[in-house]
């Protein structure tokens, strides 16, 4: 297992985000989360990576409680994840191959060259323009962002890969491009990947088993056709509108 | 499973060809060891790879797999032949195969004489174009000012009041402080050397002039600068790097007005009322220095700087600070219009702002020195 949380509680000032929720992501596979806006899918992600400390939760990463870690073994866990913000959240005074670089320069010790190689390699992968390596953040589109995000993320050829709204903001080709490199490193890396996001197509597209979250809880967790079936209104209302409805078809 | 050392050999095989092996655990934690080594092998794309003793491997380790095995030269559909079995080498070679053209190198940097010319050209053109931005952008701002001053009702009077409290009330404290101790140190400087001359009562005149004139009004102004300023400039920028600036051009509310105009309009009022606090606290400094180090009573200190100190000082000072306050908030509004996209810009301009602002208030106070001694004021 990847990753496990049990009773998880958040809450900030009066308002609850969490309560008592519990959720498994087991390894090799891909955890799409979804749920109404404003029902914390972030808070979450941001919670699991150690961003955000909650009121109560148990929750392990690679059979690891996080809140008990000592230095060393939190390093070491860093190591095995990539984590790709919402925005991107690239570093603005560097070019986008530093961006990529800058994991490896903090963990690993590998010749310059190769570490500018292998970078270039990462941005290439995941559909960048190589010209694309030596601009700065602030010059690339909204998508070439995305991209070199997630270039950045799996710069240490991570096991577990976090993704916030991953598609979001992008054209739909685009978009349909990301779900097949998403599917691809999967198939080449072994990859977990827990994916927050609101697009129904990469939902289809992309996981293995998607867990719905709403009023602080995790309400239906399962494969697409499983959760499909759940009655709530919400559920119903998401897969069965027009917008799911195309998608899954 | 394979042995754990990373390795590889360059093996002939039966029928005369050459047998790429690799060895070992081939990732982005391994390679490092064997880079130098491959990194001047390059074979022929159709050279088998012997994967029989290949550990676990990952993009990087493919990339290496790539680089040797003709790199750039071969193309995305050729094959690979392996010899052994391995789940995920191909699949990964393939992925990551062809990184390798377009490479982009990193763009040179010609240092030297050169460059140095080029920078200070630059340098120069930006100097010049900074200043003519800043008239054009103060008869923007009067412009509006002057629209506003007809329509008073369409003056914002929350941000008013609100940029009053922040950047004159709560700066207060400070301000009165500074002022405060500079005082005590003009006293305490002029007490040695005016007692030598058996003139130590000159300590009234000494404070009196340099507060009222001078401290007062130019402390309150670096204060500004410094403490406002950076502020104008932050909140002004990161609106700009989120487009509230655009968003409100589009709406038809005009920066100029929501956001310039309240902050000069504030601090015009609030400089004067933060001066006079500076220059009466640096005074009382001042006569507590007196009293301590020359046994100058503040009966004493108070009587003779009614009798000596004509109001046209007060005045001299007090009229500077107006003009310091324009030219405070209208240089870190400006700052904060010109931040662009990125955190870079928003850093530069703050500073910018703080910079240009101490320069000018320093600069203002010079330029009414001499006119002061011109009018013989």
């Amino acid at each position: 297992m990847a990753i496990r949380v049990r009773g998880l509680t958040n809450r900030f000032g009066s308002k609850t985000v969490h309560e008592d929720l519990d959720l498994d992501v087991y390894a090799g596979e891909t955890l799409g989360v979804v749920g109404p806006s404003g029902t914390g899918k972030s808070v979450l992600l941001n919670t699991i990576v150690g961003l955000n400390k909650p009121q109560k939760a148990e929750i392990e990463v690679f059979g690891q409680r996080i809140d008990q870690m000592t230095r060393e073994q939190r390093v070491q866990v860093e190591q095995r994840w990539g984590v790709m913000f919402q925005d991107g959240a690239l570093f603005s005074t560097l070019s986008v191959r530093e961006n990529v670089m800058a994991p490896m320069r903090e963990h690993l010790k590998l010749p310059r060259d190769l570490m500018r190689e292998l970078a270039d390699m990462k941005i290439r992968l995941t559909g960048l323009e190589a010209d694309a390596s030596n601009k700065k953040p602030g010059d690339l589109s909204g998508g070439m962002r995305k991209r070199a995000a997630m270039a950045r993320a799996l710069a240490l050829d991570p096991d577990l890969l976090f993704l916030d709204e991953p598609t979001a903001g992008l054209d739909p080709i685009s978009a349909a491009r990301f779900d097949e490199l998403i599917n691809s490193l999967k198939g080449t890396m072994r990859l977990t990947v827990f994916l927050v996001t609101h697009d129904l197509d990469t939902l289809v597209a992309t996981c293995d088993r998607i867990a719905v979250l709403n009023r602080g809880k995790v309400l239906a967790v399962g494969p697409m056709d499983e959760v499909r079936a759940n009655p709530d209104p919400w559920i119903q209302e998401y897969f069965s509108g027009p917008r799911g409805r195309a998608a899954v078809k | 499973m394979a042995p754990s050392t990373t390795s590889f050999q360059v093996k002939d095989s039966a029928d005369g060809k050459q047998v790429l092996a690799v060895i070992g655990d081939w990732t982005i934690w391994t390679i490092g060891a064997i880079d130098p080594a491959l990194r001047n092998i390059r074979l022929p794309g159709d050279t088998p790879l012997d994967v029989s003793e290949l550990g676990s491997i990952d993009t990087s380790g493919a990339y290496m797999i790539d680089r040797t095995l003709g790199g750039a030269g071969v193309g995305p559909e050729a094959k690979i032949t392996l010899v052994g079995d391995h789940p995920t080498v191909e699949r990964l070679v393939v992925e990551v195969r062809g990184s390798l053209r377009n490479a982009h190198p990193e763009p040179v940097h010609h240092p030297g004489i050169i460059a140095l010319l080029d920078r200070a050209g630059r340098g120069a053109i930006e100097a010049w174009t900074e200043f003519a931005g800043l008239l054009s952008f103060i008869g923007e701002a009067m412009t509006t000012l002057a629209g506003l001053l007809l329509r008073p009702q369409k003056i914002r009077w929350t941000s008013v009041v609100a940029v009053m409290e922040e950047a004159g009330l709560d700066a207060l404290p400070i301000v009165s402080f500074l002022s405060f101790f500079i005082g005590l140190v003009i006293a305490f400087l002029g007490a040695n050397l005016l007692a030598q001359f058996g003139a130590a009562l000159f300590v009234v005149e000494l404070v009196a002039f340099a507060m009222l004139r001078e401290f007062g009004v130019v402390l309150t102004g670096i204060l500004l600068a410094g403490r406002t300023d950076s502020a104008f400039t932050a909140q002004i920028g990161s609106m700009k790097m989120r487009q509230e600036i655009d968003a409100m051009k589009v709406m038809g509310l005009d920066p100029m007005e929501v956001l310039v105009a309240p902050r000069l309009i504030a601090l015009v009022v609030m400089a004067p009322l933060l001066s006079f606090a500076a220059t009466v606290s640096g005074i009382v400094g001042g006569m507590i220095a007196a009293w301590l180090a020359m046994d100058i009573s503040p009966s004493m200190f108070l009587n003779r700087f009614q009798d000596v100190v004509l109001v046209q000082h007060f005045w001299t000072g007090l009229l500077k600070a107006p003009v310091i306050a324009i030219v405070v908030a209208l240089i870190g509004c400006r700052q904060g219009l010109l931040v662009e996209g990125d955190v870079q810009s928003l850093g530069r301009h703050t500073t910018a702002a703080v910079v240009h602002a101490i320069f000018l208030v320093i600069a203002i106070d010079a330029a009414f020195a001499v006119i002061y001694y011109e009018m013989d004021l």
